[in-house]
């Protein structure tokens, strides 16, 4: 071997191992493992009070569609809410497997109606979609919203396990927690739950229906039922809040399935304060705002009025 | 029409005929764009196991178990009627397994004469190949005392489950890991890309969202060695294993098609022997096996001196130097007694143990509708057709939760997916009616009908929050698809360990109202093992497996039970 033999092959050995070394040095981390990407999200979708309009207004109407308009134009109208060019997601509640007359989900007829008005009112696109329980293929099309939604030309989206966005939502309990793109990635959130009776929080309406944004194993909020309603409604400020109130869930709620818990309202409400709509649609449970703890505590809390007179109620018959 | 068209065609029919299967099960699912004629009562719109119904050993076999063709298993005479005439054309021409172990057996690796000189020696008939006749003895004597096994090993079953169970899912997995490692990458336009190309992918190939299946390893391994296998043997697994191979070869008994050799016009290049599938031997000089003739057509198209012709009638004429083909299957009558005792003695063997009834896993839950334990492994043939389509991935193939006898048939695990209360899905896909087909109200009950149940509810206090730790929760309850509510509480105060009062609510189980959906095992939020369960006990296909004392009513006439 002469000199030079010598230095290549040993400079190519060296290279190698030199480069071995710096491979291991450059991808050591003393940390266990990354840290997942989190998102901060605006979630106030609110337009300005109006003093001069009720904050809450309740229209009762056989016809379905005109409860829905009567209320919402005692509260200023479409017009009011909507711009043109917004995207406007839509939450109905369709958390569970069931057709419309068992009053688990939320009227499609009304879904429909206010993703026409909002399209009618210039929005660039109408998203409706949930975070259902059941199989949501089953309760998109059972409950007859992805029907009533795509005529009214919405667009319905299934809820994809890729879609979710690890969101900072800033409560004591709901500190991160993966939320569905929709529901933060817009300009306008119409939140449209239906009444019903619920077991653990005895009443479920606007600020319940928030579960629906959220994804992961959310049923452990469960525990403290009322404090993670409350951080979720806080969270989540919905441009307007339109209760459906024409089938009202009595008895073995949240899922239900009897007809004979369901009593007929023929009622809609619309209001900007969601603690309002909630006091006053959980009296066609035969409660009372105070009885319901999730209610209570967000009068509590500052998030709206339980006594929901005192926002200008306005009551359409 | 000339030899080389013929061959084209079947080319072509293989191609069709494999799309088609598949196609038929990609349609196995809930569409996401499905709008069916009535949304409350949700059926498919194809029949889309139809392609396992022309499968004339899945006829048989649950003929001879169970007495009865079942349903659309008549249109197996489609297939089986033709081979009495022609022999073997479904192997060549139509079965999906088939033309994929052809494909794969024929994707050139290494040309040449030593590779010719292989294929020459590795395509004459071999005694290996008799292997099959013995497996569908087996099974067929089994099918006949009531344990049908034949599943197993049925190409179409094994595809079917194969695809449905281990390669979508596989794909699946592998679409939605490289989709994130390239939005990983953070380049936006690239993860856009990415995110269309995924769209596309699974709006032609992958359901709604991803199936993950029990065990699914098993089943895949076992199909990738059928796979690999072709590369070392043409189409081993046709040759040496397929039972409906072997059944369609003895239909061939008394075939008026045939191939006919001419002797003269011979030079004996071999390259019918290179070209050969089912390892007949076709060459001038030997016996043509017609029972082991898939009916490629191969050696009559490469054929340099036009020798060979496939013709109906073919002259039998028998010379020392051209002996004439043989329709006779070539079995021992020793090893045929064999199998067919071995057959019949596996059904006491597989029952005498303690699986199967006597001692059946509590877990064993299976679909909605599924027929009594022993009806249900007379007619189960696990392609795996309800697993694919359970829109939420609560069937997966048993490993031996049901037995040795019961190995990939269908079980549901809650934790993973519940039954979905008015779902009907499974039952309308089974092909042979081993889950039957359901209406809604025989699934979710009325005054006069009970639901159909599949299991009962159990509460593990020691792991209910309610129950052992103070802290509410009641997602059960919450759950429970029945109405009035299965779950029910009664609301409590207990103390907790610092002394403080805690309202609770403390779910039990009424037995009478539950149906075993598993909704609750499903969504209790005690993660890994779930503080609710079901358990078979109550199911409405067991006379024994009950819970409940049952009381007649006495407005019906005596001895129905509802």
């Amino acid at each position: 071997m002469d000199r030079r033999d010598f230095i290549k092959t040993t400079g190519k050995t060296l290279a190698f191992a030199a480069a071995t070394t710096a491979a291991g040095v450059l991808f050591h981390n003393r940390r266990v493992a990354g840290v997942e990407p989190i998102v901060l999200k605006t979630s106030d979708f609110t337009v300005p009070t109006e003093k001069s309009l009720p904050q809450i207004a309740l229209a009762r109407n056989t016809d379905h569609v005109a409860a829905l308009h009567a209320s919402l134009d005692a509260v200023g109208g479409i017009k009011r809410f909507i711009r043109k060019g917004d995207r406007v997601t839509i939450k109905p509640n369709i958390g569970w497997d069931r057709t419309p007359e068992q009053g688990a989900d939320t009227n499609p007829v009304l879904v429909g109606e206010m993703a026409r008005l909002c399209l009618a009112a210039g929005a660039a696109i109408v998203i409706i979609t949930d975070v259902p329980c059941n199989e949501p293929r089953r309760c998109f099309l059972r409950s007859g919203i992805r029907a009533e939604a795509e005529k009214a030309g919405a667009k319905v989206v299934l809820p994809l396990k890729e879609d979710y966005i690890r969101t900072v939502m800033g409560g004591q309990m709901l500190d991160v927690w993966p939320i569905l793109k929709y529901f933060v990635q817009t300009d306008k959130l119409i939140n449209m739950p239906i009444a019903k009776h619920h077991s653990l929080s005895s009443f479920t309406g606007s600020m319940k229906n928030f579960y629906g944004i959220l994804g992961g194993r959310r049923s452990q909020l469960h525990q403290k039922i009322d404090q993670s309603i409350v951080e979720l409604a806080t969270f989540s400020k919905p441009t307007l809040t339109v209760v459906d109130c024409t089938r009202v869930m009595l008895r073995g709620g949240p899922t239900g399935g009897s007809l004979d818990d369901v009593a007929i309202e023929n009622s809609v409400i619309c209001a900007t304060d969601q603690v309002a709509a909630d006091s006053r649609a959980s009296e066609f449970l035969g409660l009372t705002g105070e009885q319901v703890g999730h209610i209570a505590l967000a009068d509590k809390s500052g998030l709206g009025k339980l006594d929901y007179r005192s926002v200008g109620y306005k009551e359409i018959t | 029409m000339s030899i080389k068209t013929v061959r084209n065609l079947r080319r072509f029919s293989q191609i069709v005929f494999f799309v088609i299967f598949f196609w038929l099960i990609l349609k196995t699912t809930f569409e996401v764009h499905f709008t069916p004629a009535n949304a409350a009562e949700i059926q498919l719109p194809y029949p889309v196991s139809i392609a396992l119904e022309f499968d004339p050993l899945a006829a048989l076999s649950t003929l001879l178990a169970t007495g009865t063709l079942f349903k659309g298993l008549l249109w197996s005479l489609v297939i089986l009627v033709p081979t009495i005439f022609l022999g073997r054309f479904f192997c060549g021409w139509v079965c999906p397994m088939g033309s994929l172990n052809h494909w794969i057996s024929e994707i050139r690796g290494v040309k040449g004469v030593a590779s010719n000189a292989r294929k020459i020696k590795s395509n004459r008939y071999g005694k290996y190949q008799r292997i099959k006749y013995y497996i569908l003895f087996l099974f067929l004597a089994a099918a006949l005392f009531g344990s049908l096994q034949i599943g197993l090993l049925d190409p179409l079953s094994l595809l079917a489950r194969s695809i449905g169970t281990a390669v979508l899912p596989t794909i699946h997995t592998a679409a939605l890991e490289l989709l994130g490692w390239v939005k990983g990458l953070g380049v936006p336009t690239l993860a856009t890309g990415a995110q269309s190309v995924y769209d596309v992918t699974t709006s032609l190939l992958l359901p709604y969202r991803q199936a993950h299946f029990h065990g699914i390893l098993i089943i895949g391994g076992f199909f990738v060695m059928i796979l690999i296998l072709n590369r070392l043997i043409t189409r081993f697994w046709c040759r040496a294993i397929c039972p409906l191979g072997a059944m369609l070869g003895l239909f061939s008994r008394w075939t008026l098609f045939g191939l006919q050799k001419d002797e003269a016009s011979c030079n004996h290049c071999n390259q019918c022997l290179i070209a050969c599938q089912g390892a007949d031997d076709p060459d001038v000089g030997a016996v043509w096996r017609q029972p082991e003739c898939h009916l490629c057509l191969n050696c009559q198209a490469v054929c340099p001196q036009s020798s060979l012709k496939f013709k109906f009638y073919p002259q039998q004429t028998v010379t020392v130097a051209n002996p004439a083909g043989t329709p006779r299957v070539d079995v021992s009558r020793r090893m045929v007694m064999t199998s067919l005792v071995a057959g019949v003695a596996l059904v006491p063997l597989l029952r005498s143990g303690d699986a199967f009834e006597v001692n059946s896993d509590p877990l064993l839950i299976r679909p909605p509708g599924s027929l009594s334990e022993s009806e249900f492994t007379a007619r189960c043939i696990r392609c795996g057709q309800c697993m694919r389509v359970c829109p939420n991935n609560a069937l997966h193939p048993t490993l031996l939760q049901a037995g040795a006898e019961g190995i990939w048939s269908p079980i549901l695990i809650p934790r993973i997916g519940y039954c979905e209360p008015t779902c009907t899905l499974c039952g309308q896909v089974c092909p042979t009616g081993a889950i039957a087909e359901l209406t809604l109200t025989r699934k979710v009950g009325n005054e006069i009908v009970p639901p159909n149940r599949i299991g009962t509810a159990f509460i593990d206090r020691g792991r209910c929050l309610p129950w052992a730790m103070a802290i509410p929760c009641i997602v059960c309850e919450e759950w429970c698809p029945t109405s009035p509510k299965a779950v029910y509480f009664a609301e409590e105060t207990v103390i907790d360990r610092k002394k403080n009062e805690v309202k609770v609510k403390r779910p039990s189980i009424d037995p009478e109202l539950c149906t075993g959906c598993g909704a609750c095992e499903y969504a209790c939020p005690v993660t890994d093992r779930a503080a609710i369960y079901i358990t078979s006990v109550g199911e409405s296909r067991s006379t024994r497996n009950q819970l409940l004392l049952k009381t007649r009513n006495l407005s019906r006439p005596p001895g129905r039970t509802a």
